[in-house]
């Protein structure tokens, strides 16, 4: 087996009285692609924002890369290596497009602007957004907006990935240009954890497919085990209910 | 009635120089209101309890009490506790700037309560601190929006600056007061007096809409 990304253990999470998650245990592998799906308010999106924090734990531990999450300046340690993607993009709407993508690595990794700059454009050339440098955000389509906001994450040279349903604020036709995007990180060994109603991605990209509801991970594995030979009846009816 | 044309004409520079005096003292309360209310706006949404409660202590006491009486408790009830006298001057600049940033820290509060908070939760999860994320991302949105009701505080304090008049301090009301009291034509320098204050707020309100205008197209 290959080295531990993210390890999760006894996590809950609770609101008030309300218990969205009620105990996880999750270890994610160097260069895995995990999937996460269930039904809206199963605990999906909070167990993957727990994984860099920005949802405290209520209980249990979350190690991620060797570093455990607790104070505030491992919390900043730890997001410094792990990227997230936002279901509404969250772009700087002041900045222009390369602002956006050299911000963090100037202040956070204190590198020099040039430098920034030139990863910046390499990156916007990868999710095919050269000519958009000097734009802004909202001179963009969403799925434009989307892919900004990977290349933004992936110039903090990130070992670990979280998408948070990164295409459900998207138009229809907008959905394949970001999601092609996401499998070419794949395919290239990027480790991800994708929170996302897109069950052709999960398919063919995932290495393992978790189904969430009501606070647990109520079954996983391969993506054909999970979509095919569904061992729960509530996977088969969630299932049944969205393919 | 007829309007002796000639003694405002005399009036004018006196008066003109007053209204000098008034935008000096205005520029500067809102200036230094700028500063406190940033960071006793700021304070308002601390996570943090005594900050919060001190930061809403200080609002709530200084919107629900009279400009007037701030003046004289610092021109007038200040001096007793420190035993020295205060320059009018300094306790003009003192009681505006101190009125001026509660109102400026409410601007700035929901200026920034405006703002997504996906805003700094990406800032964040970039590795951000809270402080950078405030100072790069959070705040030069927040400052975009806040242009207009800051106009309003500027033009506000530039009228209620002639409270500071009662004590003695030379402004714009006060330099009218004084006219009058030599040559007693109220009517004619009261008139001159309101018409400079509609001129400079006037003038105020329009470069507001420029600058707001300005920063609209980026």
């Amino acid at each position: 087996m290959t080295t531990e990304m993210i390890k999760i253990t006894g996590l809950k999470k609770n609101y008030g009285s309300l218990e969205v998650l009620k105990g996880i245990d999750l270890t994610i592998a160097e260069k895995e692609v995990v999937v996460i799906i269930g039904p809206s308010g199963s605990g999906k999106s909070t167990l993957l924002r727990c994984m860099n924090y920005l949802e405290e734990p209520t209980e249990g531990t979350i190690v991620v890369d060797g570093i455990k999450l607790d104070g505030e300046a491992n919390i900043n340690e730890v997001r410094k290596e792990v990227g997230m993607v936002f279901q509404r993009f969250n772009l700087f709407p002041h900045m222009t497009v390369l602002d956006n993508l050299v911000l963090a690595p100037m202040k956070v990794r204190g590198i020099s602007r040039k430098d920034a700059e030139a990863t910046a454009m390499e990156l916007l050339g990868k999710v095919g957004l050269s000519d958009k440098a000097s734009s802004y955000p909202d001179q963009l389509s969403g799925g434009q907006q989307q892919r900004v906001a990977i290349a933004r994450a992936l110039a903090m040279k990130p070992k670990a990935l979280l998408f948070d349903e990164p295409t459900s604020a998207l138009d229809p036709e907008m959905i394949k240009e970001v999601l092609d995007v996401m499998k070419t990180l794949a395919n290239e060994g990027m480790t991800m954890v994708v929170v996302t109603h897109e069950m052709g991605f999960a398919r063919e990209v995932g290495d393992r497919v978790l189904f969430v509801d009501e606070g647990r991970i109520l079954e996983q594995g391969a993506p054909d085990d999970i979509f095919l030979h569904a061992k729960e009846e509530r996977t088969r009816s969630f299932l049944s209910k969205i393919l | 009635m007829e309007l002796n044309f000639e003694l405002i004409q005399g009036a004018i520079p006196l008066l003109l120089a007053g209204a000098g005096i008034t935008l000096e003292i205005t520029a500067m309360s809102v200036g230094f209101g700028l500063l406190i209310g940033m960071i006793i706006g700021v304070a308002r949404l601390a996570s943090v309890k005594p900050v919060r409660y001190a930061a809403n202590f200080y609002v709530d006491f200084i919107r629900g009490t009279p400009l007037l009486v701030q003046i004289f408790l610092v021109y007038f009830a200040l001096p007793t506790i420190i035993g020295q006298r205060i320059d009018p001057f300094f306790a003009a600049i003192c009681a505006c700037s101190i009125n001026s940033g509660a109102y400026i820290a409410e601007i700035f509060r929901a200026g920034i309560q405006s703002i997504d908070k996906g805003q700094m939760e990406a800032g964040r999860s970039l590795g951000m601190t809270w402080y950078q994320t405030m100072r790069y991302v959070i705040m030069p949105q927040a400052f975009k929006r806040i242009i207009p009701p800051l106009g309003n505080e500027f033009i506000a304090m530039l009228k209620d600056s002639s409270l500071v008049s009662v004590i003695g301090f030379e402004e714009l009301t006060r330099r009218g007061q004084l006219i009058i009291a030599r040559t007693y034509a109220s009517f004619e320098i009261w008139l001159a007096v309101a018409v400079i204050y509609l001129i400079m707020t006037f003038t105020v309100a329009r470069l507001v809409g420029l600058m707001e205008r300005r920063f609209d197209t980026k």
